[in-house]
């Protein structure tokens, strides 16, 4: 019988070692596995590469574990904090401690999902004559230059969702998917949090994601 | 004595140019007050690239529901008719040529329609491309709102850009706070100015040759 639902961050989580590469949902603080990603602090893991959005606002997940110099890595399109004070991150990269990828938002997106879907990757005019594009290949199409952008795949996933069953099938809320249901797709294990957890199955009209991208189901109540 | 436009009447002078029955995304600073002056009888879709797809009227304190944010982290509405998707579709409309225009912020423009809106190349302050580039790619065509010089004078519309490109040839038009410029493949062409504001004095903020339309109207905007 299928269950993918388990009992504590711990199991979510387990399996997770030095050097993983990691990616983490979220936008704007929604959507954010704000539960999972304090979890993983607790385990201790370090050199961690990064897939998300953002490298984190201040008082966010991603923040923290930055902070606490667990990450040498981060894949994102945004790197800059909002306000004056300086982020974990532009701390640490200003200080040359840290990696950064910067990659345009959509084409981060469709990394993900080559990742997921098994393609090695996609030419896109996205970044064209940008120092986004510098050390791309780049090739012509119908007149149009396109540059080659690979695929992201990861060790985990972990997302927050508003629903799951134990089958792992999600339902999201709002702006709330953002960049979940596809990096559910192209991790080897994806584990997610949800804000309910259903014990019968999810209204197979209504489903996001299908259960067969996730592993794990966690119940962390508590909003988007 | 000349008064350049303020912030609300560069979206309202925007504004005015959104087509009925179109597909919109506005950009964070400037462009998301374009929305408050599109003309009530034109039916328009606002697009956020974390996947709302019918932005509504900014919510009432007591309607705000926390899953609901825009692409600034702003808290929204859902339009009649809006819906919900996730960064892959929100994307996929942005790079597929779905989205009828853009309306942007940029540091710089060139001439020939290159422009910078991306890395200010700050000390203390990281990158942050978000949808940026995907936009410009994607957009069928891209608008920008800008002030016509730096705070200290310096011209925004240049010969070449000197901050790193968002794209190559993307903008089309230029709402300042002191002219409506449009860029033509014979370079920019003044289309509206200030009222007082002479073609010379223009010329003079700006650091590439202007042209000036046969019919060049006033810039006007009511008081807001």
């Amino acid at each position: 019988m299928f269950d993918k639902r388990v009992e504590t961050a711990a199991e979510a989580l387990a399996g997770v070692k030095d050097g993983d590469a990691i990616m983490l949902s979220g936008f704007q603080r929604i959507g954010v596995p704000d539960h999972l990603i304090m979890a993983l602090i607790e385990t201790g893991v370090k050199g961690l590469t990064v897939i998300a959005n953002s490298t984190g606002a201040h008082g966010s997940g991603i923040a923290k574990l930055v902070a606490a110099g667990r990450v040498e890595r981060i894949v994102a399109s945004s790197a800059r904090g909002q306000g004056a004070e300086m982020t974990p991150f532009e701390m640490a990269w200003f200080a040359g401690k840290i990696g950064l990828e910067l990659v345009p938002q959509g084409s981060f997106a469709e990394r993900i999902r080559a990742g997921g879907a098994g393609h090695a990757g996609f030419y896109t005019p996205v970044a064209v004559g940008t120092d986004l594009a510098a050390g791309k290949e780049e090739r012509r199409f119908g007149g149009r230059d396109y540059i080659l952008e690979t695929a992201l795949t990861a060790d985990f996933a972990m997302l927050r969702a508003e629903r799951g069953d134990r089958y792992g099938n999600l339902v999201f809320r709002g702006s709330q998917a953002n960049f979940g249901p596809v990096m559910a797709t192209a991790a080897k294990i994806t584990a997610v949090e949800v804000n309910h957890l259903e014990e019968d199955a999810l209204d197979p009209h209504g489903i996001h994601t299908p259960g067969i991208f996730v592993d794990r189901v966690l119940h962390v109540p508590g909003g988007a | 004595m000349i008064k350049p436009l303020t912030r609300n009447q560069m979206a309202w002078r925007a504004a005015q140019d959104v087509a009925d029955r179109s597909y919109v995304n506005l950009g964070i600073g400037i462009p998301v007050l374009v929305a408050n002056y599109i003309p009530r009888e034109r039916s328009v879709m606002l697009q956020s690239e974390n996947g709302i797809l019918g932005i509504g009227p900014a919510p009432a304190k007591a309607d705000i529901d926390p899953y609901f944010v825009d692409a600034g982290g702003q808290k929204v509405s859902l339009a009649h008719g809006g819906m919900l998707t996730d960064s892959v579709g929100a994307f996929t409309m942005i790079t597929g040529g779905h989205i009828d225009v853009t309306l942007l912020g940029a540091f710089q423009v060139g001439y020939n329609g290159d422009f910078a809106n991306w890395d200010a190349k700050l000390p203390n302050k990281g990158p942050l491309v978000g949808g940026a580039m995907d936009l410009a790619a994607g957009a069928r065509e891209v608008r920008l709102i800008m002030a016509h010089t730096t705070r200290e004078g310096e011209p925004r519309l240049v010969a070449a850009c000197t901050y790193p490109l968002t794209a190559r040839g993307r903008a089309s038009r230029i709402y300042t706070d002191l002219a409506v410029v449009d860029v033509t493949p014979s370079g920019f062409v003044v289309r509206e100015m200030v009222e007082g504001m002479s073609a010379g004095a223009l010329a003079a903020k700006s650091g590439a040759p202007l042209a000036f339309a046969s019919d060049c109207k006033t810039l006007a905007a009511p008081d807001l």
